[in-house]
């Protein structure tokens, strides 16, 4: 199965303009607007010539300063005809919202608790989204560029001395 | 000559007579108290393999008297806290603590129970002495299973050294509230 | 007619028998496990947020954290991932002594899993005589880099100095001893008639269960799958050598001890073969814009000099791009997402982290047994919290 099978089924299922290929980095990356992206990676799994049924990995991304700031990435995997491809969403950031995969694979329950627990994207018809590595209390979503990575809170380190 | 296949404990200062051995009562508590000590292992995260080594048969705490670790707070004298202690842990911690009878000392083996090692972010707690009181750090990533017994031996120390009220005097009384602990 | 009266046992993050600190609130009726509730995050450590204000060279120690029962396989699979965003190709040396440190570590991890299911099911002897074990694996790590734990080996673009002779002698002692301390720890725990009647059937799993749940590593070998991605996707060499994957039917605990058993053999065969056709060279690659020079050119040479300060300042050019690279970890596949936006540290670095993702499938593997078959299938499922909360 090469890229162009892979671009051809989708493009015929979801017309021309629902993806943005991207050939450049080591596998295969296609950009979905996130109203269809259940569909697609629905389609990526459940396609006969397609066959993605394993999820690697699902992790956010931040880019602050453009118009849809937070992003989902989402690495699926064929392990039979040894295949990687990469899908990404990207979501405004008033209203990062975007459909949960829990029911196509049971992997991403957590990993999607992480992604909202680090950029605070909602996942809709998650089972049991909040929080699950940092405390429960916690109010701001840590890994967002505006936070800083040390505790601001700290009365005995002094930043002059530290250069943070 | 060869030396004996045994290691001879020194008897503290007092005043010996065939039949009779006189000395103060503290020494004599603190010497059994410190070779017997029942530690409380509480390993998170990467030292607590290097206990697992030390607690092996290369290192052997148990030569020290630390044979019989005990899970239960109840019954342990030393809290031995080895790794990083994260902020969701920090109360996890304290509770231990307080449910450990008296006379109780604490080791912060590693450098992240010592000080929050190497991870300064928002969510490790930069050292364990900012929620429960420490006797003896010891510091490495992670520290060799000789640098534990070295730890291990200075509380050794400062249990054999301990006077027997001192945990009822109110400069201890003033640390523990100093942590929020009552009890 | 009553309603079941239902009892909750916390299982708390402070356990003797959870190897790492992870909470299971049990419901329970009598002695079987109706349905768990799991939190973790006990030791969430940042590792991500930390990576985004590293260079390169210094995440490698981060790297140890993960999983540090086998230190050296995270380092090793951190530098073929920016390797790999560089685009260096690298030398055949160089790679067969990264499989030989690979393999030590994966030996010494499923050494301390197989022998604390022992531990966890009674038997405190394998644990004691594997863990002297571990020791030789240590001395070696301290020759070859001075740390026994968390090991910082290697370097982008190699290793920091050459296997001297006595790492070689001492790799090849280590290869001659272990099969006999392994016939002794087999001899007391696989056909063992208590152990056998303790595990099997004990925390199963499907494969196809399996798959859903993102499980990689022995635990989904031992449900059935032989995915293994030294072998499918072939990284550092591993090609060049014959590699049988153990698979077991049941995926029980003791289908993952017999397959963790059977992996510490077939790594200690892998091992013999490539030390016995290690090639001569250099131990690293021909790179001075990462490869940081040795001290004696830098004090002498000036431009081994300017080339110290620019890897250190980080004044090299990193390419822009992103790349997901896969190493076969303790564990499972522990995969690293990267994305460079051509500064010092990297944009955003994503740890792909085995445990994390196929402890998950906890409560449906302990629903319907008893408290006693949790244990063993969490021990068995080699849960190490610093992989889980990273």
């Amino acid at each position: 199965m090469d890229n162009k099978t892979i671009i051809d089924i989708l493009q015929g299922k979801f017309g021309k303009n629902a993806s943005a290929v991207d050939e450049s980095s080591d596998i295969l990356t296609l950009t979905i607007d996130r109203s269809i992206l259940h569909d697609v990676i629905l389609c990526l799994k459940e396609d006969a010539a397609l066959q993605f049924t394993f999820l690697t990995t699902l992790c956010g991304i931040h880019y602050p300063d453009v118009p849809l700031p937070l992003g989902v990435v989402y690495h699926l995997h064929n392990l039979y005809e040894k295949k990687r491809i990469r899908v990404k969403t990207f979501l405004p950031g008033a209203d990062p919202s975007v459909s949960s995969l829990t029911d196509l694979f049971s992997a991403a329950n957590w990993m999607e608790r992480e992604t909202y627990d680090f950029y605070g994207i909602i996942f809709t018809s998650h089972p049991n989204l909040k929080r699950i590595l940092n405390v429960d209390y916690m109010d701001y979503f840590p890994m967002r560029k505006e936070y800083p990575l040390e505790d601001s809170a700290r009365p005995d380190k002094d930043d002059r001395f530290f250069g943070r | 000559m060869s030396s004996p296949g045994y290691i001879k404990v020194d008897p503290p200062e007092g005043y010996s007579e065939p039949g009779l051995f006189a000395t103060s009562l503290d020494k004599v508590v603190g010497l059994a108290r410190k070779n017997s000590i029942w530690p409380l292992p509480f390993a998170t995260s990467c030292c607590g393999i290097e206990f697992m080594a030390t607690m092996g048969a290369h290192y052997d705490l148990g030569r020290f008297g630390a044979e019989r670790l005990s899970f239960s707070p109840r019954q342990a004298d030393l809290l031995m806290v080895m790794g990083t202690i994260a902020k969701k842990m920090g109360p996890v911690v304290q509770q231990v603590y307080v449910q450990m009878a008296e006379p109780r000392w604490v080791i912060a083996v590693g450098a992240c129970a010592a000080s929050g090692g190497i991870f300064d972010t928002y969510s490790v707690l930069q050292g364990i002495d900012h929620v429960v009181p420490v006797d003896v750090y010891v510091p490495g990533c992670p520290p060799r299973p000789e640098q534990i017994i070295n730890g291990f031996m200075k509380i050794q120390e400062l249990v054999g050294n301990e006077p027997l009220r001192r945990r009822y005097s109110p400069e201890y009384k003033e640390l523990l509230k100093s942590y929020g602990i009552t009890t | 007619m009553n309603k079941p009266n239902y009892t909750t046992l916390n299982l708390g993050p402070t356990h003797p028998a959870t190897h790492g600190i992870f909470q299971n609130v049990l419901t329970m009726d009598g002695e079987k496990i109706i349905d768990t509730e799991q939190t973790i995050g006990y030791i969430h450590r940042a590792f991500e947020k930390i990576a985004e204000r590293r260079p390169y060279y210094q995440i490698t120690p981060l790297t140890d954290r993960l999983n540090y029962c086998s230190s050296p396989i995270n380092n090793m699979g951190w530098h073929l991932t920016v390797e790999k965003l560089l685009g260096i190709k690298s030398t055949k040396r160089v790679e067969y002594m990264r499989i030989i440190v690979m393999e030590l570590a994966r030996i010494t991890d499923h050494l301390i899993c197989n022998s604390v299911i022992g531990v966890d099911s009674g038997a405190m002897t394998g644990f004691i005589y594997v863990f002297q074990e571990r020791e030789k694996v240590y001395e070696i790590y301290e020759e070859l880099c001075g740390a026994r734990l968390t090991t910082n080996l290697g370097r982008i673009g190699g290793f920091e100095r050459d296997f001297s002779i006595s790492v070689l002698s001492k790799i090849r002692d280590f290869l001659d001893h272990l099969p006999k301390v392994l016939k002794e720890f087999e001899k007391l725990l696989l056909r063992n008639r208590i152990f056998m009647d303790r595990t099997i059937n004990v925390g199963p799993i499907s494969a196809e269960r399996a798959l859903n749940y993102g499980f990689t590593g022995p635990n989904l070998r031992a449900a059935g799958i032989d995915y293994d991605v030294r072998v499918t996707s072939p990284y550092c060499s591993y090609d060049d050598f014959d590699l049988k994957i153990p698979v077991g039917t049941s995926g029980d605990t003791y289908d993952r001890f017999a397959v963790r058993q059977e992996e510490i053999w077939q790594s200690l065969k892998l091992i013999r073969n490539v030390i016995d056709n290690l090639p001569e060279g250099k131990y690293y690659m021909d790179v001075p814009e990462f490869y940081l020079p040795p001290k004696q050119d830098v004090y002498n040479n000036m431009e081994a000099l300017i080339w110290h300060f620019k890897i250190i300042m980080g004044e090299v050019n990193i390419p822009v791009g992103e790349v997901y690279n896969s190493v076969e970890g303790g564990n499972g596949e522990l995969g690293f997402y990267l994305i460079s936006d051509g500064g010092r540290t990297p944009y955003r670095l994503h740890f792909r982290r085995p445990c994390f993702i196929y402890y998950q499938a906890l409560p449906e593997m302990i629903r319907g047994g008893v408290l006693s078959d949790a244990i063993l299938t969490m021990s068995s499922m080699n849960v190490i919290a610093g992989e889980l909360d990273a």
